[in-house]
């Protein structure tokens, strides 16, 4: 099981905040993770033209060929704007 | 701890004194506060009436340890404090602290401004702004990064 949460802009476009998914067989990245839920169409589709996405494996920044296993905490959301 | 995330506002003098309280080798604090402003750059909005800021929490604050400890790494410095406000802010308010507590002031000023221009790019907090033509997201701004990328240059020179 994946728990796979989303932030700001894009946690309002997808109107999700957080859900749980067994790791796809044939997924074994977070770029793999991406085309799958972009694959979803809708508001998913969405997903691939947000420019300069960012992602996270357990709490870690990370990119596309960042491998993912059952149990893993996957995050997506856009370039960050604090301070 | 050197990070705090919080709804509440923050003492500045306090937290100066509780960083550097009891310890004689300090011979420089460097502090940045971060403000809520009423206008924003590079937009054509003004009359900001508000604004929220969200965050990832847990990821928030080892990213900001993180900072702080890549911080003490790269220069001499005693100590580090972080603290980030998050939820409803008004215009006038504080957001952040970044304070950098080290023997002098070259390499507290430098571990300071390291920290705040890691922490806009690298901590993840968005903003969302309340303006007369309604609410927005703010965007990404490309000289954070480029602020933050140069102190990658200088380690690597």
């Amino acid at each position: 099981m994946l728990k796979i949460l989303y932030f700001a802009s894009l946690r309002e476009t997808l109107g999700l905040g957080a859900e749980s998914l067994d790791l796809p067989p044939g997924v074994a990245d977070v770029g793999g993770l991406l085309n799958l839920l972009i694959a979803r169409g809708g508001g998913w589709a969405k997903l691939g033209a947000v420019k300069n996405l960012r992602y996270a494996v357990n709490q870690e920044m990370a990119r596309p060929e960042s491998p993912l296993k059952a149990g893993d905490e996957v995050a997506f959301f856009p370039p960050v704007t604090g301070g | 701890m050197a990070a705090r995330v919080q709804e509440a506002d923050f003492d500045v003098g306090a937290e100066l004194a509780a960083l550097r309280q009891g310890d004689a080798r300090i011979g420089a604090i460097a502090s940045f506060v971060g403000v809520v402003r009423d206008i924003n750059d590079g937009a054509s909005v003004s009359g900001i009436s508000e604004m929220t800021l969200e965050h990832y929490p847990g990821m928030t604050e080892k990213a900001l340890e993180a900072i702080v400890a890549e911080a003490k790494a790269r220069w001499e410095i005693f100590d580090a404090l972080v603290i980030h406000r998050v939820g409803r802010l008004l215009p006038t308010e504080q957001i952040v602290l970044v304070a950098v507590t080290g023997a002098h002031r070259g390499e507290t000023f430098a571990a300071c401004e390291f920290v705040m221009d890691y922490l806009k790019t690298r901590a993840p907090f968005w903003k969302r702004e309340v303006t007369p033509d309604g609410a927005r997201w703010v965007d990404a701004r490309e000289t954070d990064e480029s602020a933050a990328e140069r102190w990658q240059a200088r380690w690597e020179a």
